[in-house]
Order: structure tokens, then C-alpha cells, then sequence
């Protein structure tokens, strides 16, 4: 187990111009751009000291604006753990490249996250919505989404 | 089971099952699209979202009371486990010091809830294959725990038991007693568990060997829980991130490395014993003392983001709070185990038979509401 310092270092190396903090969060954070993720995680997938193999949460975030992608991961065999967040900064369209070759469980996670927040994950296998019926307008977890019909606002 | 049949380009026939959302062994809504080539199965495809009611959509207007209230209704035969995370997500970000008492009493109430869960599970299990008298024995033994549950908590399967800073009440002044006469009981019956299905040779046949799951694809997966560590993926929670007390208590992490239907169901027996064992160590320890710390009406977290994982009876729960200082937080996820453990179910079941789908997808032991959310 590699404490986040070493981490640090050890992405660092690679990868110098990345920017991580640990203030608000119970884990290492790290923000790398959108265009770097799959090769960012490509080598921390496979590097032997670090061998982030585990992903247990993949998530997205409406922030006002922007959306903010969150990649939990951590290592079966060290145990250390990182979060990458990669920020979509347009709102309109908003898109970042599919993990799913790499992690499996990314696949189903990732069609949550296109069904409930309209991301679209490039070179996806499978992009469809999930939970809700193929017609439905909308994503419901933004925070501009309106139902009239089941959301009733509190006043 | 409705069926269709398409027709290749090469004039062969792929061959399209609907199982589900109303089929005995999916246990509850949910629905698999199979393709078959005779009775094997090129390709398992779920279909969600029967059961989806935007738990975390919901969760963004409520405030963290009634959040964990809401927890029960996602895997309702691990409620306590559901409550724990998120009291805990609380508590730390809070700090708030629970009493010792408390912390006895949630350890036991979880482990209560994993027994009784498993051998809900095991009676499920038995009946899918064709046995009626597992379901029968399994629910008889769900029923004492429920029955100790509902003394303490006022209800069987719902219970809303944590709160933040501790529990909800103090636990009946029969718990203890009921408690161990229970574990006492069902120690004679869980080697009759194994007599009746574990050395069953049909049921052998119909197990060992079948559905297999490496530990890399588990891993990759993100399959946790019995499922995950019978494939050989050391992921208890308990063991590896503890919280409350675990980290004092005598336990061992079921580890198996054949990843198949058998040892899936072995490492959920196996667990059993190990439940058991804890339930021992904390039963006659109870310390005396406030069972709730005194917090705040309101609950505000501070701005930030807090995860929290707990194991449940299905594998690895995350909640994920992003807090932005007001009463409710700004995005919550709930990184379910079902949700994980059915994304591998594909991996397993192809190049199998119908009825090994339906041993295998028994092991995954799922529960639709936790996966739709």
C-alpha cells in the first residue's frame, strides 16, 4: 500500500501537470483533462506499483457549470485508492471517452450515466438508455430537468 | 416467455428468449433478453429500470434523516446494513462520537440481518433448482430473526433502525435472550442445510463447475460480496476498510478460488458460521450506556465529499455524498452491489444452458430494487 504522496509521485512522473488534492474528500483526488483520461488510466491500470485494477463507483456530477465525472478506483492487491474526476465543460453535449474496455463493470455504470445525466461515452459498446423507456425526454438528474407531473417542488 | 427469430445473413437462426420481468427465478422485475443458439446461451442482456424509482433524485430533496429511511427500500433484506452507511457517511463527516453501546448493537443487528438474509437466499436458492423444502426451511429460519427484529424495531423488513449518532431506540429487553436462543437453534440447523443441499448429488451435478468466474473478471466486474471472494477477490468490506468494531472482532474472510456456482454457495454457508461467530463474541458484551449520542435536529454537512462503504449481505454498498453545506446534499450515489454483481452475469452464463442460468443467477442472489434504485 503506496500512501497518497507516493502516489503522487509515482503518477507524477508521467503525467507532471496534473492537479491533486486531498482538502474535502476522504480519499487522493486528481483532475486530469478530458483528453488525457484514457491514457491516464491506461497507465494506472497497468503499472505494476500502482495497478489500479478495481473500480468501485463511477459517477457524474451537475455542477452549474459544468458536469464532473468521478472515477472511484482502488488496487486488490495494495489497497490504495484514488478518485479521477475529469470535468465535461460543455453543458450542452456533453462527452468523455468509455472506460469500459478496460474496467467491465464500466459499461453498465456508464449507460446509467448516459440514461440519467446525457453524457455520451464515445466508443461505448452499448449506449442506450438504461432505466428509463427509449422515448423518455430528458435526463433526471440534471438539476434544470423538469417533470411537472412527478416532481413536485417544495415551496 | 415470448420468442422471435431473426434470421443471419449466413441463413442461420439466432434465437431470442424474453425471461422476465414476470419469471419465478429472476426474483422480482427483472428482465433478461437471451439469445440462444438451440439451448445455449450466446449472450444475457438485462433490461432495467422495472422497479426504478430515482432513489438519489429523491435523495437531492430530502434531508439526511430521511434519507437513510429510504436506504431500507433498496436491498430490503440488508436494511440495516443500507442505514449503517449512510449514519456512518454522517457520523464522519460530522464526527460525532457514537456510544459503545450502539456500536455493539449495530454490529449485531447486521450480522442478524446477513443470516437471515442468507438463508432466505438458500432456501430461494434450493427452489430454483427444483427442491421445495429448502424454501420452506429458509424462510422458517428468516422468520425467527424477523421475529426479533420486529421486538426491537416494530418492524420485520423495513426496519429505520440507525440513526445518525447511534439507534433509533434501545433494543428490547428480550433481544439477548431471544438472540441466543436463536443462534443456539440454528447452529443444529445449518448442518442440516448442508445435509439436505450441499452434499445433494443433483444438486452437485446441477453446481460444480458451472458459471465461472475468474477473479480478474471479477475484479474488473467490481463483483463483490460472497459472489466476488468465491472467485477468489479478497473485497469484505469488514476486513479490509473496517468500521464500527469489526476491526476487534475474531472473523474470517471466506475465501474461494474456484469462482463457480457451488463456491458461491459455499462461501454464503460459510458466512453463516462466521455471523454466527461474531454474534457470540458481541451477544454477552453489550455495554451498559446511552444506546444515541445527542446530535443536532438539523443535520448540515460540510462542504465537501464523503464515502462511505459497508459490506451488505450482497457485496459492497458505496454511498457518495458531494455536500454543498445545505440540508440536503447536492448529489448522492449509491454504488449498490446488485447493480455491479448483475453486470457480470453475461461473463458467466454464456456458452451455458438455460437451466445453468438459472443456478447461476440463484448464486448472484440478487434483489431487483437494489439494482433499479
Amino acid at each position: 500500500m503506496k500512501t497518497n504522496e507516493e502516489i503522487t509521485n509515482a503518477i507524477a512522473t508521467g503525467f507532471p501537470e496534473l492537479e491533486f488534492y486531498e482538502e474535502g474528500s476522504d480519499f487522493l483526488n486528481v483532475f486530469v483533462p478530458n483528453e488525457q483520461l484514457l491514457e491516464f488510466i491506461d497507465k494506472i491500470r497497468n503499472d505494476k506499483d500502482l495497478l489500479f485494477d478495481y473500480m468501485f463507483c463511477l459517477t457524474c456530477v451537475d455542477w452549474p457549470d459544468h458536469f464532473q465525472m468521478v472515477y472511484h478506483l482502488e488496487s486488490s492487491q495494495h489497497g490504495h485508492r484514488l478518485v479521477v474526476k475529469v470535468k465535461l465543460n460543455d453543458k450542452e453535449n456533453p462527452k468523455v471517452e468509455t472506460l469500459s474496455k478496460i474496467y467491465r463493470t464500466a459499461e453498465l455504470h456508464e449507460r446509467e450515466v448516459y440514461d440519467l445525466f446525457g453524457v455520451r461515452f464515445i466508443n461505448h459498446p452499448d449506449l442506450r438508455r438504461l432505466f428509463l423507456t427509449d422515448d423518455w425526454i430528458g435526463h433526471p438528474l440534471r438539476k434544470d430537468y423538469v417533470d411537472e407531473i412527478n416532481i413536485i417542488p417544495l415551496k | 416467455m415470448e420468442q422471435e427469430v431473426i434470421v443471419n445473413p449466413d441463413g442461420t437462426q439466432d434465437y431470442f428468449v424474453n425471461m422476465g420481468p414476470q419469471h419465478p427465478s429472476t426474483h422480482g422485475v427483472l428482465r433478461l433478453v437471451l439469445t440462444l443458439d438451440g439451448e445455449n446461451i450466446d449472450k444475457v442482456e438485462p433490461h432495467l429500470g422495472y422497479i426504478h424509482r430515482s432513489i438519489e433524485k429523491m435523495c437531492e430533496k430530502d434531508n439526511y434523516r430521511q434519507i437513510i429511511h429510504l436506504t431500507d427500500r433498496m436491498d430490503y433484506l440488508s436494511a440495516h446494513m443500507n442505514n449503517h452507511a449512510v449514519s456512518l457517511a454522517i457520523e464522519n463527516a460530522l464526527q460525532i462520537e457514537v456510544p459503545e453501546r450502539a456500536l455493539y448493537i449495530r454490529i449485531l443487528m447486521d450480522e442478524l440481518t446477513r443470516i437471515s438474509s442468507h438463508t432466505l437466499w438458500w432456501g430461494v436458492m434450493g427452489m430454483d433448482l427444483g427442491a421445495i423444502t429448502t424454501f420452506l426451511y429458509g424462510f422458517r429460519d428468516h422468520e425467527y430473526v424477523s421475529e426479533i427484529f420486529e421486538e426491537t424495531c416494530g418492524a420485520r423488513l423495513t426496519m429505520n433502525y440507525n440513526v445518525p449518532g447511534g439507534v433509533m431506540f434501545d433494543i428490547h429487553p428480550n433481544f439477548v435472550e431471544h438472540t441466543k436462543k436463536f443462534i443456539k437453534e440454528f447452529k443444529t440447523k445449518l448442518p442440516e442445510y448442508d445435509r439436505l443441499l450441499s452434499n445433494n448429488v443433483i444438486f452437485r451435478e446441477r453446481t460444480v463447475g458451472i458459471g465461472l468466474l475468474s477473479k480478474e473478471q471479477a475484479i474488473s466486474y467490481g463483483v463483490t460480496g460472497p459472489t466476488g471472494r468465491a472467485s477468489g477477490f479478497a473485497c469484505d468490506v469488514r476486513k479490509h476498510h473496517p468500521y464500527g468494531i469489526y476491526d476487534k472482532l475474531d472473523f474470517k474472510e471466506i475465501l474461494y478460488t474456484e469462482g463457480d456456482t457451488f463456491h458461491r454457495y459455499k462461501a454464503r454457508i460459510d458466512e453463516m458460521w462466521e455471523s454466527i461467530k461474531i454474534i457470540e463474541q458481541l451477544i454477552d458484551n453489550i455495554p451498559e450506556g446511552d444506546f444515541q449520542a445527542k446530535t443536532r435536529n438539523v443535520i448540515k454537512l460540510p462542504k465537501g465529499e464523503y464515502y462511505q462503504r459497508v459490506e451488505t449481505a450482497r457485496g459492497e454498498l458505496g454511498v457518495f455524498i458531494v455536500s454543498d453545506g445545505k440540508m440536503s446534499p447536492y448529489r448522492l450515489k449509491f454504488r449498490s452491489p446488485g447493480f455491479s454483481n448483475l453486470s457480470a452475469l453475461d461473463e458467466m452464463a454464456r456458452g451455458g444452458k438455460i437451466s445453468d442460468l438459472v443456478a447461476t443467477m440463484s448464486t448472484l442472489d440478487l434483489v431487483v430494487p437494489d439494482i433499479d434504485r
